[in-house]
């Protein structure tokens, strides 16, 4: 077949606009999902926590999560009377297997608390990344565009809450997504749907009927490390004190 | 006039940086993904296909479309608020074809104690039991129905 010159000239503008639907990637995935009218974060009810680690294994299957790394993990607290300012602190492999037993003789108090990328507004971990592959999204999460990443990792050492890694094999950073893949679909994160004590709950703050504007108003709730400065929006009900 | 005579070789050194600059145009074009830049200084692209990874568990929606049963005696139970997939596992798959996997019934004589094992760090007022002093070995829906689990009269329920 010949191509003449007229039609050469047709056809380059043709493949330019076919090369440009190429570079633009993939579609939305969720087209009846506006992000404009979302702000997600979380709130952590820590009275209600058990510490089962039904929330890390959720993760774990949900999110393809690498053994040994985590997005979200337990921590189990222990104040002693002594010394309130020196918790000890334990996550066996994150909480997934349980926690060893509390011995009789140990006084003071135990909790669990449960902890998760706490999608900061201000997040430093965007803030320090040179090549734009992690953001805050218009509707509040902070995600990394593992296509982009380069693995220097600035980001995991950015993090005050260490809520970042290198992702093994993917050599890219990784972090909790706040199951972006789910919540633009209507349904909750996997933590949340299998949380049994509802401990931990998906909360849309743009949303005017969600029950966290009133839970805010009537409970002492904090985000961790509010010193930072970070604009955490993972809110956490009964805090003690000697967590950080 | 003797000044443009004299001045030709800056016109040609323009020239090439106009020519590299638009190569470098050209260029950028080409490297630049078309969402970089669309909603901040990242690719607006990759939020599109972070929501399109595939589902682990279906949410307890899916569930209750087809086990109403189940539903029925969950919900004046005790464990009303707890979701199909807090115990069952991630079913996605067998929610879009469930005859392409058929869930295996979790071991109560693992599951249970995860959460009601006793513990001085679990919340007081949350039920919890010494398994072996509790259940002597039994499994625990010799007495408990697990969608339902309190102990009524005449047994499990």
């Amino acid at each position: 077949m010949k191509i003449t010159r007229r039609q050469m000239l047709v056809l380059l503008p043709a493949a330019a606009i076919a090369w440009e639907h190429v570079l633009a990637g993939t579609p939305e995935a969720s087209p009846n999902y506006t992000m404009s009218e979302h702000w997600w974060s979380m709130l952590i009810d820590i009275p209600k926590c058990i510490g089962c680690g039904n929330c890390v294994r959720a993760c774990q299957e949900e999110n393809e999560v690498p053994d040994g790394f985590f997005r979200t993990w337990v921590e189990r607290y222990h104040v002693s009377d002594e010394d309130m300012t020196n918790p000890v602190v334990i996550s066996p492999n994150g909480g997934k297997d349980g926690f060893p037993p509390v011995a009789k003789e140990d006084a003071g108090k135990y909790f669990f608390v449960p902890k998760l990328c706490n999608h900061c507004v201000d997040s430093p971990c965007t803030q320090v990344c040179p090549v734009g592959a992690t953001f805050v999204t218009p509707d509040g999460v902070v995600l990394v565009d593992q296509k982009y990443c380069l693995g220097c990792a600035y980001c995991v050492q950015a993090c005050p809450y260490g809520c970042r890694y290198i992702h093994p094999q993917k050599e890219v950073a990784d972090k909790c997504t706040l199951c972006y893949h789910r919540i633009t679909k209507g349904l909750t994160t996997a933590c949340c749907e299998a949380c049994p004590t509802g401990a931990r709950q998906l909360v849309d703050l743009k949303n005017p009927n969600d029950p966290i504007h009133e839970f805010l108003k009537t409970h002492a709730v904090q985000i961790l490390k509010p010193q930072m400065a970070t604009g955490a929006k993972v809110f956490y009900n009964e805090l003690d004190g000697s967590v950080r | 006039m003797s000044f443009f005579k004299d001045a030709g070789h800056l016109f040609r050194f323009v020239g090439i940086f106009v020519l590299l600059f638009i190569i470098f145009l050209v260029a950028r074009g080409y490297v630049v993904p078309k969402s970089f830049g669309q909603y901040g200084h990242y690719r607006g692209a990759a939020m599109g296909e972070i929501a399109a990874h595939p589902l682990h568990f279906a949410g307890h929606q899916a569930c209750e479309t087809c086990h109403v049963d189940v539903q029925d005696v969950k919900k004046n139970g005790k464990h009303a608020h707890v979701n199909c997939e807090a115990c069952h596992g991630p079913l996605a798959k067998h929610a879009d074809d469930p005859a392409s996997m058929t869930p295996t019934k979790p071991d109560t004589a693992t599951l249970c104690v995860r959460c009601h094992a006793a513990s001085a760090a679990r919340p007081k007022n949350f039920p919890q039991v010494q398994a072996e002093e509790h259940s002597t070995g039994l499994p625990c829906e010799t007495c408990h129905q697990p969608h339902s689990p309190a102990m009524t009269a005449g047994g499990a329920k």
